[in-house]
């Protein structure tokens, strides 16, 4: 008896140090969006000081404005965000407003972590469509910005090797391009004429080389009911686009992996064209001044493209004050804000409005060429739950390819594990 | 191990009233208690439950992210793994670090062990040298290899000096492997070094100077004196080596990436990337159950062929 209640007290004893420990655990994360008046904001940008002090102005613009809410930042590391958010829904711990990567907006709507923007649509109608998040026929975020990719390349280079220079309305074809890359290949100056960045990894892959299967006539995913990648990722369409891809490492226009660097690699006359973003604009023409030329996308057959959606914001539907959330959306979606942050982060406004007042973003600015991409050319990446699968099978899938796999092999796998996870999860109905 | 042991003594009646050591006995029963608390609570709370999870979910087809119940979709998850091209590859991937790794590894720091067990001047300088790597993070060492394997790297700028033109170490499918072995037996062998060390300072000098009387070479003396006497520092380091190498994740994640075509995916680098990139929760459960079970039967193999044989 003594002897059993002894254990008795052990196992309580126990149970005890587990109840205060789980206590202790769980008291670090919980209550950030209960307390009444406040409004937790978690943003991506603690490594980038210039947009994350664009967006406090915007907070504390907000909080100085009115005195029923007030708004409360945190910011994290790029790299550690998405897992936070994930980690923070699985244990209903989500701040009020959040910012969110554009192609992660359906699957965390689908999931339910966000709720729809109600009352904004016309407000969000002003904006890019590339920088709307929707789904299911509602509006879940809006971004300031978004961001063009571009064919980058030196006057200089170009007309000395006789290949002309595109413009918006009459961009490279694909055999112009090969011819262009063959040329400078020739040259013998460069040890790689092209560099399309591919010793990056993760979701450039997908933003970057999706949108030239798409100029080819492919897709990651049939557009038209999201159910499928049947015939659109694997047909012939996909498959010349990675004949193509590969051919770039074989005939040696391309490395196989590329440095960290490619901008840098460009301006030290290791390559003569880059496929890359706008971030690269200012860092170029500081260094090359006018001689940098920023050229539409290859029209691989079916239209010049570029990816589309950057980083986006959007209200949690944990938040215990919707009401205050959304008062601070339509606050924070005044032009003069989608212009203050576009401009600290160099990226092309979301509104027109916004263009007109940024510097460089006028018409006729030396970057509204890349506002003109994006509106012409973006197609996002596609809205359905599924992508953030779709985006690590084409990764992969790709990489693949660009190693020597069989394309159409390749491809046809990516299809049949993309199409098993739609249907697994009942194609996201 | 042998004997079973016993369970609680006979309950005394609970009329008697209890005696001064049971009191004693009682309250050490409850300090021994609190006193494993912290640690039970951790080993429950981060290994007993996450385990306890991965058998439960393995069977199930959860998701990382879904508002959708969890099912039960019985073997399912099994079957799908057993016809993933992937997984085969990965695990191949795996038994082949692990038979060129635990050899080469154990081998090279029992040499090296043996190189620094000698009084001279200047074996502590020795010792740090080739423990160095031990206390460097593996993440930071994967990146500056990566550099050093880099077409242009280090490595191919020496190998230029003596006309051989190297490729791009981790961009090639017949090395990119490899180079991940060595750059793993750099990094780790300074450990197990430490290890032979210590086994090789628990035999007695004066077997080595008995053994020298009587005319044995320095061969002769590994062989019978030095050899037996790590018996018990070889099995830890053969265990510990095995259960290192199957676990192969950082390098590959870090380096590769599982590429180029799959070369260098290992098992634990698939279950993450289905688990967390792929949000795939129950089928990376049932890899990662697959795999706690490669390695139980490996780790119960080796238990058993380095067993005390002439113990009955």
């Amino acid at each position: 008896m003594t002897h059993s209640r002894s254990r008795r007290f052990a196992a309580a004893s126990l149970a005890v140090g587990v109840a205060l420990t789980m206590v202790a655990c769980s008291k670090g994360s919980s209550s950030t969006s209960t307390a009444s008046g406040t409004l937790k904001l978690w943003t991506h940008n603690a490594g980038n000081a210039t947009e994350l002090a664009a967006v406090t102005k915007v907070v504390d613009d907000y909080n100085a404005s009115q005195t029923k809410y007030k708004v409360d930042i945190q910011a994290f590391p790029q790299d550690s965000y998405n897992k936070s958010v994930t980690a923070a829904a699985a244990s209903k711990n989500l701040p009020c407003i959040l910012d969110v990567d554009a192609p992660n907006v359906p699957n965390w709507a689908w999931a339910g972590y966000l709720s729809p923007l109600d009352g904004m649509d016309d407000m969000l109608s002003k904006f890019l469509p590339s920088t709307v998040g929707s789904w299911n026929g509602k509006n879940y975020s809006f971004g300031y910005y978004d961001v063009a990719l571009a064919i980058i390349s030196s006057k200089k280079i170009l007309t000395e090797n006789n290949i002309r220079i595109p413009e918006i309305d009459s961009p490279w074809t694909k055999d112009e391009f090969d011819a262009a890359l063959k040329t400078l290949k020739d040259t013998g100056k460069f040890e790689y004429p092209l560099d399309m960045a591919d010793g990056w990894t993760g979701e450039w892959w997908p933003y970057g080389y999706s949108p030239q299967l798409q100029s080819f006539g492919g897709d990651l995913i049939n557009r038209s009911d999201y159910k499928s990648a049947e015939g659109v990722l694997n047909g012939p369409e996909a498959v010349a686009w990675a004949t193509w891809f590969r051919s770039l490492v074989v005939d040696g226009y391309m490395p196989s992996k590329s440095g960290q660097d490619p901008a840098a690699d460009f301006v030290n006359g290791k390559r003569a064209i880059l496929w890359l973003g706008q971030w690269a604009a200012s860092t170029l023409r500081e260094k090359m001044a006018d001689d940098v030329l920023f050229l539409p996308p290859v029209d691989f057959g079916n239209g010049p493209k570029i990816g589309g959606g950057s980083w986006q914001w959007s209200v949690s539907s944990g938040c215990a004050d919707q009401a205050g959330a959304l008062d601070y959306m339509k606050f924070a979606a005044q032009d003069k804000y989608v212009a203050s942050v576009s401009e600290a982060t160099f990226n092309i406004p979301a509104t027109d409005a916004a263009a007109a007042t940024v510097k460089g973003y006028e018409k006729g600015g030396v970057n509204d060429v890349f506002r003109q991409f994006s509106a012409k050319f973006a197609v996002i990446r596609p809205p359905t739950p599924g992508y953030p699968f779709i985006a690590t099978e084409f990764t992969k899938t790709a990489q693949d390819i660009l190693n020597g796999a069989d394309p159409k092999q390749a491809l046809d796998q990516a299809v049949a594990n993309i199409d098993a996870n739609q249907k697994s999860n009942n194609f996201f109905a | 191990m042998s004997q079973s042991v016993t369970t609680s003594p006979p309950a005394p009646s609970s009329s008697t009233p209890p005696k001064r050591g049971y009191a004693k006995a009682r309250s050490q029963g409850a300090i021994g208690a609190w006193m494993v608390a912290p640690a039970a609570v951790l080993l429950v709370t981060f290994v007993i439950v996450p385990i306890a999870l991965t058998f439960a979910l393995a069977f199930t087809n959860a998701k990382l992210v879904s508002p959708e119940p969890i099912e039960l979709i019985g073997f399912d998850n099994f079957i799908r793994l057993a016809e993933s091209s992937v997984f085969w590859k990965s695990l191949l991937n795996t038994v082949i670090f692990g038979l060129f790794v635990v050899p080469l590894q154990a081998g090279l720091a029992l040499g090296l062990a043996l190189l620094i067990n000698v009084k001279v001047r200047g074996v502590n300088f020795f010792r740090t040298v080739y423990f160095l790597p031990v206390v460097t993070s593996m993440v930071v060492i994967a990146m500056l290899w990566t550099f050093m394997y880099q077409p242009t790297g280090l490595i191919n700028g020496f190998l230029s000096i003596i006309g051989i033109d190297g490729p791009g170490w981790l961009q090639e499918t017949s090395t990119a492997l490899g180079a991940i072995i060595f750059m793993s037996i750099w990094q780790n062998v300074g450990f197990h070094m430490v290890i032979w060390l210590s086994g090789l300072q628990t035999i007695s000098p004066t077997l080595y100077e008995a053994s020298a009387l009587d005319g044995a070479t320095a061969w002769q003396q590994f062989k019978f004196v030095t050899w037996p006497g790590l018996k018990q520092t070889r099995t830890f380091i053969l265990i510990t080596i095995t259960i290192a190498a199957l676990a192969l994740f950082t390098q590959v994640n870090i380096m590769t990436q599982g590429g180029p075509l799959d070369s260098t995916s290992t098992v634990v680098f698939q279950a993450v990337r289905t688990g967390f990139e792929q949000q795939q929760t129950g089928y990376a459960s049932a890899i990662s159950l697959v795999f706690f079970a490669i390695v139980l039967v490996i780790s119960v193999i080796q238990r058993y062929l380095t067993r005390e044989k002439d113990v009955r």
